[in-house]
């Protein structure tokens, strides 16, 4: 008998019950979707770290002071004044250091003519540019001359030109920062919003040293940026860092370290973390799906072959080999999941749209992925079809035609 | 002119075992069916008929004893020959008709040609012809379900004798029918046994289904206890 005749009876079989067959499939449905869905979180968390990642610099290593304990009181990890920028200068001659720019951060309200705006200022060194891989739109940035003099320059984000400057060129213009004139030498080009929702572009960077002269008066930073001169190196350069700064810091044995070395792959590694999570839940509840809708198909297909015991004995009488019975009722099951595995991957396609709405990233389904699930459907028809269909095959047809 | 006769059986024994007790349901048959010929066997209930045409259908083995199928001894045959045996050379009617339900008539008189192997075209022709050699090929497509008794034996029958067999085995095949249609459908056996050479077998409880065949098999205990030709057959009620 030909495949397609053999499907053809199949499918008939469980059209003519139609309500029973589409509960049956229902674990198969609900596994299949389970699949889908699971590993287009994956992929899709995946593809939207690697975006946030690609827009914040590259190969990125970032040093914070860490936290201390001062008269037993522990302060939170970045509290602590500890970094310098001579610190940074150390690092910088490591091997595979490709450029360090300190970082100072100040939160304060800037002036210019009557426009006044409240923005985050940031102290930084000329790598600034080369480490967030931000170009200017106009102007120019500031120079290692200018660090050295603690030059009141400034180049600002598009955000602030738009709200200190509306409708004019900055350029050659100056600003206040708290009280202290600020000359414009450049825009930053404008990169929108950030993948946490930050606005990127309200910022102004001036030198760190005059970020530390004029506005925190002190001598320590709050970050030291790196970057790395390849991936390969992020490793390397984040485990030199750390015996180079306590060298520095004078930490000796077990004492807690005061800063603390961070490279966007960790921080890209615990979010994909949170992603697995979530696979793992998933492919468990998929797996879980699968068996329980096995267990259904054999259920269905066990009280289908008793139902059928006369139909099953007539086609033995008729010339059918158990052979033929047997790959008729197997047909079946495998019809049937593969049915559900074909509904399930529209749900799982449906769902998958869902997720990536409430999870913000691109919707990525992997062709794979769904040739998987659909396999997987199709195998669990055969797994657990084969017990009642070789039950069918191996009936009496005496008993089986006297069947009531 | 001698023929290898349909059926040959010799000291056929068939036992059953009831946890420790044994049933004996044939206790040493001795029968041979010619071509052409048309037996009826009758006998008190239990007294093994439908034993004996399950072992002569292949649908389950002597205990011992020899059977020849054509001449064929089929005792060491293994299932797939014994269903390809089934499917070519023998035709089943039952009392119940054991049509599949919510299949039309063509799609079940097809079933045994799905089995031999008949392609699809050649299969849905020969069971039209099946159903018009009944007489009910105005009911092809009707479905089992809404038919009389005496139409779904007719499409049985039609099921029957759609692979050509050389054999018909009939278990009752008028027990559950009224006088009118039983008288139909044993001319209808009679007519294909006629025309078609058609060996018959048929098992029955009335003598006047029996009588309508040229020779009566009684049985008692498992055993046959009289071989009689019918006295001057009768010829078919209704012309063909
Ligand atoms: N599967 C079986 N297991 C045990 N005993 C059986 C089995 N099949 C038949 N028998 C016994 O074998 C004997 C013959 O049964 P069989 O069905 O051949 O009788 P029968 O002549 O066809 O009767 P009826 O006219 O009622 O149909 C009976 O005693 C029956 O109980
Ligand atoms: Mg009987």
């Amino acid at each position: 008998m030909s495949l397609r005749t053999l499907i053809t009876i199949a499918w008939r079989a469980l059209v003519r019950n139609r309500v029973r067959s589409l509960l049956t499939m229902l674990g198969v449905i609900i596994g299949v979707a389970a699949v889908v869905i699971t590993v287009s979180i994956g992929a899709g968390a995946r593809a939207s770290i690697a975006a946030q990642i690609n827009g914040i610099g590259s190969n990125l290593v970032i040093v914070i002071p860490g936290n201390v304990t001062l008269n037993g009181v522990r302060t939170g990890s970045g509290a602590a004044s500890t970094l310098t920028p001579d610190d940074g200068l150390a690092i910088a001659k490591l091997p595979h250091v490709a450029a360090v720019t300190p970082a100072v951060q100040v939160r304060t309200q800037v002036v210019a003519g009557e426009n006044n705006w409240s923005t985050s200022v940031a102290g930084a060194a000329p790598t600034f540019t080369y480490i967030r891989e931000w170009a200017l739109s106009s102007g120019s940035f500031f120079t290692d001359a200018d660090v050295a003099q603690s030059a009141k320059v400034c180049v600002l984000g598009q955000t602030v030109v738009d709200n200190l400057f509306p409708g004019g060129s900055p350029l050659g213009k100056t600003v206040l920062i708290r009280n202290v004139p600020f000359t414009v030498i450049g825009v930053l080009a404008a990169r929108g919003q950030s993948a946490a929702g930050q606005d990127q572009d309200d910022a102004i960077v001036i030198p760190y040293t005059a970020a530390m002269e004029r506005l925190t008066g002190n001598r320590f930073i709050n970050a030291l940026a790196i970057s790395a001169d390849d991936v390969s190196s992020i490793v390397p350069v984040e485990n030199e860092i750390t015996p180079l700064l306590e060298q520095r810091h004078r930490i000796v044995g077990t004492q807690e370290d005061d800063f603390s070395v961070r490279s966007l792959q960790d921080i890209a590694n615990a979010a994909s973390a949170t992603a697995s999570v979530m696979e793992y839940l998933l492919a468990g509840v998929a797996a879980v799906s699968l068996l329980v809708g096995g267990i259904g198909i054999m259920n269905i297909m066990l009280v289908s072959v008793t139902e059928r015991t006369r139909e099953i004995g007539l086609r033995i009488a008729v010339g059918a080999r158990s052979s033929a019975i047997l790959e008729q009722f197997l047909i079946e099951a495998v019809v049937l999941s593969s049915a559900g595995g074909a509904l399930g991957i529209a749900l799982g396609v449906l769902g998958s749209g869902a997720v990536s709405v409430f999870g913000k990233w691109p919707m990525v389904i992997p062709p794979e992925s769904i040739v998987l699930a659909f396999v997987f459907a199709a195998l669990t028809g055969v797994f657990f079809g084969y017990y009642p269909a070789s039950k069918a095959a191996h009936l009496n047809p005496i008993d089986a035609l006297r069947f009531e | 002119m001698t023929q290898t006769p349909v059926v040959r059986l010799e000291n056929l024994r068939k036992t059953y075992a009831m946890g420790d007790q044994e049933v004996v349901a044939l206790d040493g048959v001795d029968l041979t069916l010619e071509h052409g010929e048309f037996v009826a066997v009758m006998g008190a209930s239990g007294s093994g008929k439908s034993t004996l045409l399950h072992m002569i259908g292949l649908l389950d083995r002597p205990t011992s004893g020899l059977y020849l199928l054509e001449g064929q001894d089929v005792s060491q045959l293994d299932g797939d020959s014994l269903a390809d045996l089934r499917s070519r050379r023998l035709g089943f009617v039952f009392q119940s008709y054991n049509l599949l339900a919510r299949t039309t008539s063509v799609e079940n008189v097809e079933l045994p040609m799905i089995y031999a192997g008949v392609p699809d075209a050649e299969r849905r022709r020969r069971a039209l012809a099946a159903l018009e050699t009944v007489g009910i090929a105005d009911m092809a497509y009707h479905v089992s379900n809404q038919m009389s008794g005496g139409q779904q034996q007719r499409v049985a029958i039609a099921r029957a004798l759609v692979n050509d067999p050389g054999l018909i085995l009939a278990d009752e095949p008028t027990g559950a029918l009224d006088t009118k249609s039983s008288q139909e459908i044993m001319d209808l056996f009679a007519r294909l046994n006629r025309e078609r050479g058609i060996t018959v077998l048929l098992v029955t409880h009335e003598p006047d289904v029996g009588r309508r065949a040229k020779r009566i098999v009684t049985f008692r205990d498992g055993r046959i206890v009289s071989d009689t030709p019918v006295a001057g057959a009768q010829l078919d009620g209704v012309p063909a």
